[in-house]
């Protein structure tokens, strides 16, 4: 049984973590390109940023003063149980959500889309967002906190089977040049795409896939895999670069996640995760312990399973998170 | 690394910036502040310039730069404020709000994110000679929260809330900022904007056109998307 105080104060500690500590493998991805950038002021706002994350760690302060839209994502092990279940578990998100927006402190992002009311912590009317997965033979809880960025760099368009290749690189040049410029994208970015599923189920997808895999990370699927890497270059040879000065820094990562689709349609979505990449994860277990990281695991086999039914140890071998 | 820094110009500048300063500024030069600034968007803007409410401080006491800017703080129970990390907003939304804004405030130097365009920089900022300073990265929130030594006062904290409220900071070493715009109104963005469009047919090129087009790609509400 894990106790309800114990998610609480993880999640409180999580909500620094992501606003605080830049993950290890985006660190890298951005000093690799400071290191080959040619454009000089995309490559001086890259080394400025650098030295804005030591500043952020060295003085425990957020790295960024825009807390986008702070929100959760839970992976369930199927045989967890949680003091006061599921209602507790959102209780305690939420309460962490709004003591974490005034202890660390957070700006008070989130309002009222019409009146603008503002509760100063965060939390409201369907905030923060709270993401589920489940996971097979598990008894653990993975609490994963992000702070996205909110206004700039994402986009959605219906393309059809006949547009093929060419049309998934058309909206994705589309995307990243029309936000890019004046770095409104705040790139270079983990740039996520969503393909196929019903519209909302692309979104949901692409967010999930800039947000939620580390710099470096492939698809198990080789072709999709592929795909990645051509887009990733694809992006870099804009010849646009950080704030949209001239260079090669738009794009850290590119990370592709597919769900089947109407017969018809190849829904898109496009979203940039920013300079300031803010994901920590914890793995909360049955006996109370915890372990803090940087790589949510969120695509486990299990979440990308494709047919009728599950087996837990397949002999195809695709295991990867 | 690719380091050419040393071609910028690093410049470091007390807060009221003198017109000779600006005058002297050049895009792309790297600017730190000290002395006091102050924050104001959407929110100050309304209540001053289009409800004609009085500024709650005299602006010549707050210096002449203008951040638009929502720290991440909190207010402490026992009234005093803790300031963690701070960036700029997009201020191309702010731009119907300035020529009136200028002539209350007395403002010079604006600082925020993207900027606006050089059309704007004639229209509001050079008759007033005033210019614009850009936030890097975005944001270099940490250091320059590190920046802020004290926050003189928080205007219209009940009433606008704490991202819209007018913070008056006195900051040190207060930076980087990057010259955006000049007194002749030229922009840093629209200079690198002009070398990207020179790629971007070759990027295209051998990309069929979409099966579907959608609104934003035509202005024209009487096309048909087939």
């Amino acid at each position: 049984m894990i106790s309800t105080q114990t998610l609480q104060n993880v999640a409180e500690e999580l909500m620094a973590k992501a606003a605080i500590e830049i993950p290890d493998d985006y660190l890298a991805g951005v000093k690799g390109m400071a290191e080959t950038e040619e454009g000089d002021l995309s490559a001086f706002v890259l080394r400025a940023m650098l030295e804005n994350y030591e500043a952020a760690k060295e003085d425990r302060r957020a790295m960024c003063a825009d807390t986008g839209v702070p929100r959760w994502f839970v992976k369930l092990g199927n045989e967890a149980r949680i003091e006061g279940g599921p209602v507790a578990l959102e209780a305690a998100l939420r309460r962490a959500t709004a003591s974490a927006t005034h202890e660390i402190p957070l700006r008070p992002n989130r309002v009222h889309p019409l009146w603008r009311t503002d509760h100063n912590n965060n939390v409201g009317l369907n905030a923060p967002e709270i993401d589920y997965s489940f996971e097979p033979e598990a008894n653990w809880i993975d609490l994963t906190a992000v702070h996205k960025g909110g206004l700039f760099g994402t986009d959605y368009r219906m393309l059809f089977p006949g547009d093929g290749i060419d049309g998934i690189k058309r909206f994705l040049l589309d995307t990243l040049i029309a936000f890019g410029k004046r770095g409104l994208a705040c790139q270079p970015a983990i740039v996520g795409i969503g393909l196929g599923g019903s519209k909302d189920t692309c979104m949901v997808l692409g967010k999930q896939a800039a947000c939620l895999r580390t710099v470096g990370n492939r698809n198990p699927d080789p072709r999709i895999a592929a795909l990645e890497m051509e887009l990733k270059d694809l992006g870099n040879s804009i010849g646009m670069g950080a704030m949209g000065f001239v260079g090669s820094s738009m794009v850290i990562d590119c990370h592709i996640e597919a769900g089947f689709t109407h017969t018809g349609g190849m829904p898109m979505s496009v979203h940039a995760f920013c300079l300031s990449s803010r994901r920590a994860t914890a793995r909360v277990h049955a006996d109370g312990g915890i372990d803090y990281r940087t790589d949510p695991k969120w695509f486990t086999p299990y979440m990308r399973r494709e047919t009728v039914e599950w087996q837990t140890d397949p002999a195809s071998g695709a295991r990867s998170a | 690394m690719a380091d050419r820094s040393s071609k910028r110009r690093t410049l470091r500048l007390k807060t009221p910036i003198s017109a000779e300063d600006i005058a002297d500024f050049r895009l792309g030069d790297v600017v730190y502040l000290d002395g006091l600034i102050y924050t104001g968007r959407e929110g100050v803007y309304k209540r001053v310039v289009d409800e004609g409410a009085e500024l709650p401080v005299d602006p010549a006491q707050v210096g002449n730069v203008n951040f638009h800017c929502s720290p991440a703080a909190a207010v402490r129970e026992d009234g005093s404020y803790n300031v963690g990390a701070v960036t700029a907003t997009a201020s191309f939304r702010f731009a119907k709000w300035l020529d009136r804004w200028f002539e209350i405030s007395g403002c010079k130097v604006i600082i925020g994110k993207g900027g606006m365009t050089s059309e704007a920089y004639r229209k509001h900022l050079v008759p007033q000679g005033a210019v614009y300073l850009t936030t890097v990265g975005y944001g270099t929130g940490a250091l320059l929260g590190r920046g802020i030594k004290r926050v003189v006062a928080a205007h219209w904290l009940e009433d606008l809330g704490i991202a819209q409220a007018m913070w008056v900071f006195e900051v040190e070493n207060f930076g980087p900022f990057l010259v955006e715009s000049d007194l002749q109104g030229n922009s840093l963005f629209e200079r690198a904007n002009a070398e990207v469009a020179k790629n971007l047919d070759a990027l295209y090129e051998g990309l069929k056109p979409p099966v579907m087009s959608r609104y934003g790609e035509t202005d024209d509400r009487k096309d048909e998307l087939i």
